[in-house]
């Protein structure tokens, strides 16, 4: 039976760890390498750098995090932040990552998604979209979250189904950092749409909201970052402890 | 010794790459090329695959004398020799992503996409599955039944020879995820990225 999914998201910026898993017995709180093999070693079943570099002439700094990261850890890794074109994703790819994420140029370029899936295989694709609610529907949010594109969320979800994405990471930005749960609505809405992979993300604060992604909101993996790090759970726990409500995970 | 993963624009190959790097002792050499003739001197091909059927059956024709070095590798000189996901794949006879295309025709058989079961199944599948084996092969030396793979494929090698399938994994049906015919091995997971448990495969295939 194909196993729910347990992914630790790590903000990476100018290539230290943001918001990190605060262990005492780690060398370098802020080294993504060290940080990525300890949830690997834990049990997370993939693992997501998010980087948010915001100046250009850092932005090279993620390859080699990446590449570093690729030689100690042997589960899939997803990387997104920054991605502009087809040349931004081979070299990722090339660094060691196993997926990209795309979110800003997936919406304003979608040769970027149709090219990619047909270069390097849908299998490695994953469109990220941030989702708003506005009253009567969810729209698109590019930018980091700052700009909205205006674009129905559900059909953007299906569109790059189209395109090519394997998978489609979904945020709610209404969610996202409140720690109250998934926008579970969003989450089964999308999912019930496309029938690529939905990875559930934004606004996890307990064990239970990640039963609630999957079983709710449908989710074939559930992304969280807050509560892994600062060691409130680690993935070893939210693993057992999803064993033992019945939701099947790799133990 | 000497490993050599096939190097023929399948896409992403820096995991296998690492992969095999981790895992390798002092004595072997593990290389990356489409040099034929670094490939008819190694004593172990790894054939890689990622993308469409097609695509990587394109991919292996452009490189001039790749498939008849790969042929003479396993079928003739009958050497051993891994094939990964598409790797495996391109085993059959026949593959049906995109367009048909002929395969290597090594094991036969055809490569379908998975039947989603109007939806029911998500394709493609994507995330770690476990493996039944169906039949003792070297590359399970060790390793438990039952055992968690990563997968991401949508489309099933399906061979006639039921033999030859060492495991299968349940997804909409008992989906065939490891072959093993003399020296050709094949996993359709990616045991690269199946954690210390995909290292140990890889590891079985070294100390072959």
């Amino acid at each position: 039976m194909l196993k729910n999914r347990i992914i630790p998201c790590l903000d990476v910026k100018n290539g230290r760890v943001v918001k990190g898993i605060n262990f005492v017995d780690l060398k370098d709180a802020g080294d993504p390498v060290e940080q990525a093999k300890i949830y690997s070693d834990g049990g997370a079943d993939e693992i997501c750098f998010l980087d948010i570099t915001a100046s250009n002439e850092n932005r090279d700094i993620i390859y080699d995090v990446v590449e570093k990261t690729s030689k100690k850890c042997f589960v899939p890794l997803t990387v997104g932040g920054g991605i502009r074109s087809v040349e931004d994703i081979n070299k990722l790819l090339n660094c060691g990552a196993d997926k990209v994420s795309i979110n800003t140029a997936a919406v304003e370029n979608s040769k970027v998604v149709i090219e990619s899936s047909k270069k390097f295989g849908s299998q490695c694709i994953v469109v990220a979209i941030d989702a708003k609610n506005n009253g009567d529907r969810w729209e698109v949010f590019t930018h980091g979250g700052r700009n909205n594109s205006g674009i129905d969320a559900l059909e953007y979800a299906k569109q790059m189904e189209e395109n090519g994405a394997g998978e489609l990471l979904v945020t709610s930005m209404d969610r996202d950092g409140t720690q109250v749960g998934y926008d579970i609505d969003l989450m089964s809405k999308i999912s019930s749409k496309v029938n690529i992979p939905v990875i559930a993300s934004g606004g996890v604060g307990n064990l239970d909201h990640l039963i609630d992604g999957i079983k709710l909101g449908k989710a074939s993996a559930v992304l969280a970052a807050s509560i892994f790090h600062y060691g409130k759970y680690s993935i070893k726990e939210a693993k057992d402890y999803l064993d033992s409500k019945g939701i099947p995970v790799r133990i | 010794m000497n490993v050599t993963i096939v190097d023929y624009n399948s896409g992403n190959i820096s995991s296998v790459i690492n992969s095999f790097k981790e895992v390798a002792k002092n004595n072997i050499n593990i290389k990356v090329t489409s040099d034929l003739n670094k490939i008819k001197s190694s004593d172990k091909v790894v054939l890689p695959g990622q993308g469409s059927f097609k695509s990587c059956v394109d991919a292996l024709k452009k490189i001039n004398g790749l498939t008849d070095t790969l042929n003479e590798f396993a079928i003739t000189n009958k050497k051993p020799l891994l094939g990964i996901c598409v790797g495996l794949q391109m085993f059959a006879d026949i593959g049906y992503e995109e367009t048909e295309t002929k395969g290597l025709g090594w094991i036969s058989g055809k490569v379908s996409k998975i039947d989603n079961q109007n939806g029911k199944y998500k394709l493609p599948h994507i995330g770690w599955n476990q493996i039944n084996i169906v039949k003792d092969s070297k590359i399970f030396k060790d390793i438990k039944n039952n055992s968690h793979m990563y997968f991401v494929h949508s489309y099933e090698f399906i061979p006639n020879d039921k033999n030859i399938i060492s495991s299968t994994t349940d997804y909409s049906s008992n989906i065939v995820c490891s072959v093993e015919k003399e020296n050709i091995f094949g996993t359709q997971f990616h045991p690269e990225k199946s954690d210390k448990i995909g290292l140990k495969i890889i590891n079985n295939f070294l100390e072959l």
